[in-house]
């Protein structure tokens, strides 16, 4: 039993492993396109690994997670447009930026449970969808364009497709490792008992809501740092980016791929967005596929890919 | 003067809107404890229909009949071949089954309808306006809207509190293991409610068609707002539902049509016409906000458990 590994542990070493070495295999085939697929896709899988870390974890059914995307996004175009290039100067203000939305969007949605909770993440996000669709000087509806990556001084170049792939990378893994730390920390265990029994976390003595706060908070910047690279990826950073479908998306890769489990969500947006892709090559209405086939995962794969290649490791 | 009292009554239009599409939602969650993201696709499906229909037969009424009764139709078969099994399980499973349920609507309505548009014509009696006040005019249509959302309403209203199936339904919500062990179809009940879900948010839905286009993914934006108006009012409370919805309506409508001209008097004239289209899309979320604030269980929640 202890000797040897699990099947989800292989899984997720050989995941990463393949995700390391992509930029070689970009190189020696010279396919460019599957590069830039995999760059939008360690993005999304690291605001998907986000949304684990309060929806797996915490518990908290958030449905308005891409608004951290699209104010991270924002924070980078707006401070561009400004002609404030610098990296060391937008990033961090991303990140404060998510941090002040998620502390005031928690304080007052966590005052509820539940489906209330769902509705209301999900009206708050869209009211950040509303107000960047009418922010004109910004562009508005249309978006906004970046002309300029950011800029770190020659510490590392984003233009160039493959350094900033390794940067996504990077915070992919910071952010897996620190999450990681969280949940076997004192205070993710206090979490997950929320998760499992508030009332009896409560009689112990843990001001619930105030954990769960600092959970949400911290979850909403490291969405705010995927929104950040992703507007610097497609160098153009528009509401759309917030709309309640994307945050539906960003659900749906945590649920596929294993709520509350490390690598699921990373092996969700992997799968969800590959899938996206295949399908759309064959028909142009892929979404008539992927809408059923939703359904069918909900109505019969609990637990995801995660608890499905559990099963197999189990015999 | 003038211009406040079109803009109240374009307000109360829009907020009896939301009241049809709000409790279709709530007497499903009350009943079923079902949340259903796809209700906002059934409203888009209640439009698609009336267009087609009208255009089909070349009456309007009739038109808009028939398309009710497929909107009905269409969620008595959804609640039959998908959404039941879900009863019971995790919200959270109920949020992405329907999230993928929108997707396929929307798909499947560019498949049949195609990408663009359609437009639903008003007839002529319907099309012009009204005097309503000594020199105030208002369009035949909407003033339509307004009659028959209220008697929708008020006939929903006598429906659950004065006859026998609204009894069963009251009962059921309260009670569910019981009516079944009293020999009441508990299923045939569920799906005949959610029918009528769908038919109020296919009714809000063909209402609307005439005064916007029919599109895809109309039913989206108005759902999240219908979600704010049960937030407000209190989940599973029809009547919540109902002064919430009227609420929502009327500050949305005011905010848009008064905010930009009350905040040049603070501003100047450019930081006003900045601020205002952004702070006025805001303004129901904030009272949303508020709410949440001094009642998390909403204005008038339903007196159950």
């Amino acid at each position: 039993m202890k000797s040897a590994a699990k099947v989800p542990d292989v899984v997720s070493a050989l995941l990463v492993a393949g995700l390391v070495l992509l930029p070689f295999y970009s190189s020696v085939t010279g396919n460019v396109f599957v590069l830039t697929m995999f760059t939008r896709i360690v993005i999304m899988a690291l605001a998907a690994a986000s949304l684990n870390l309060i929806m797996g974890y915490g518990g908290m059914m958030s449905f308005g997670h891409a608004a951290y995307l699209g104010i991270g996004g924002y924070a980078v175009g707006i401070l561009a447009q400004e002609g404030i290039g610098s990296g060391f100067i937008q990033f961090p203000v991303a990140l404060a930026a998510s941090a002040i939305f998620a502390l005031v969007i928690g304080a007052l949605s966590l005052r509820t449970r539940g489906v209330y909770f769902i509705m209301i993440t999900l009206a708050f996000a869209q009211m950040a969808y509303y107000v960047a669709s009418g922010m004109a000087r910004y562009g508005g509806d249309d978006g906004l364009t970046i002309y300029k990556r950011s800029d770190f001084a020659g510490l590392i170049n984003l233009p160039n497709r493959v350094q900033f792939y390794y940067l996504c990378l990077a915070c992919l893994l910071l952010v897996l490792f620190l999450i990681w730390r969280i949940v076997n920390s004192r205070f993710g265990l206090v979490v997950q008992g929320l998760r499992s029994n508030e009332q009896r976390m409560q009689a112990i003595g843990f001001p619930g809501t105030r954990y769960r706060l600092v959970c949400f908070v911290i979850a909403g910047i490291m969405c705010g740092l995927a929104g950040a690279l992703l507007a610097n990826n497609t160098d153009f950073v528009s509401p759309a980016v917030m709309y309640w479908t994307r945050s539906g998306d960003l659900m749906v890769m945590v649920i596929l791929g294993g709520m509350g489990t490390l690598f699921g969500p990373v092996i969700g947006a992997v799968v969800y967005l590959v899938l996206e892709e295949l399908l759309s090559q064959v028909t142009e209405y892929w979404a008539i596929i992927m809408g059923p086939l939703l359904l069918l995962i909900v109505l019969f794969g609990r637990g995801g890919i995660m608890g499905l290649l559990g099963r197999f490791s189990r015999g | 003067m003038l211009l406040l009292v079109e803009q109240i009554l374009n307000g109360l239009q829009f907020g009896l809107l939301l009241f049809l599409l709000a409790a279709g939602l709530t007497l499903v969650f009350g009943i079923m404890d079902f949340v259903n993201l796809a209700h906002g696709s059934l409203y888009m499906m209640g439009a698609y229909f009336a267009a087609t229909f009208v255009a089909w037969t070349g009456n309007f009424v009739l038109g808009a009949v028939l398309a009710l009764g497929a909107t009905l139709l269409l969620g008595m078969v959804l609640e039959f071949t998908a959404l039941r099994h879900l009863y019971g399980r995790d919200h959270l499973d109920h949020v992405l089954a329907t999230f993928g349920l929108i997707l396929f609507f929307n798909e499947a309505v560019r498949l049949i309808w195609g990408p663009a548009g359609l437009a639903l014509p008003l007839p002529p009696w319907l099309s012009v306006p009204v005097q309503i006040l000594p020199g105030v005019y208002y369009p035949a249509y909407r003033l339509a809207i307004i009659v028959v959302a209220l008697l929708v309403a008020l006939l929903l209203y006598l429906g659950v509190m004065r006859t026998r199936i609204g009894m069963l339904i009251r009962a059921g919500a309260s009670n569910r293991e019981m009516i079944g062990a009293l020999g009441i179809n508990i299923k045939l009940l569920y799906t005949l409610v959610f029918g009528l879900g769908a038919a109020l948010a296919g009714l809000a839905g063909l209402m609307q068609a005439p005064i916007l286009t029919v599109q895809i993914g109309m039913g989206e934006n108005i759902l999240i707002l219908a979600f704010v108006v049960i937030v407000i009012g209190g989940i599973g409370s029809i009547r919540g539902a109902f002064l919430a919805a009227i609420f929502v309506g009327l500050i949305d409508t005011l905010g848009r049509a008064f905010l930009p001209n009350l905040l040049r008097q603070v501003l100047s004239s450019a930081a006003a016409s900045t601020a205002a289209p952004a702070l006025s899309s805001m303004l129901i979320y904030l009272l949303m906000a508020m709410v949440l604030v001094v009642r998390p269980e909403g204005l008038f929640p339903a007196s159950r458990r």
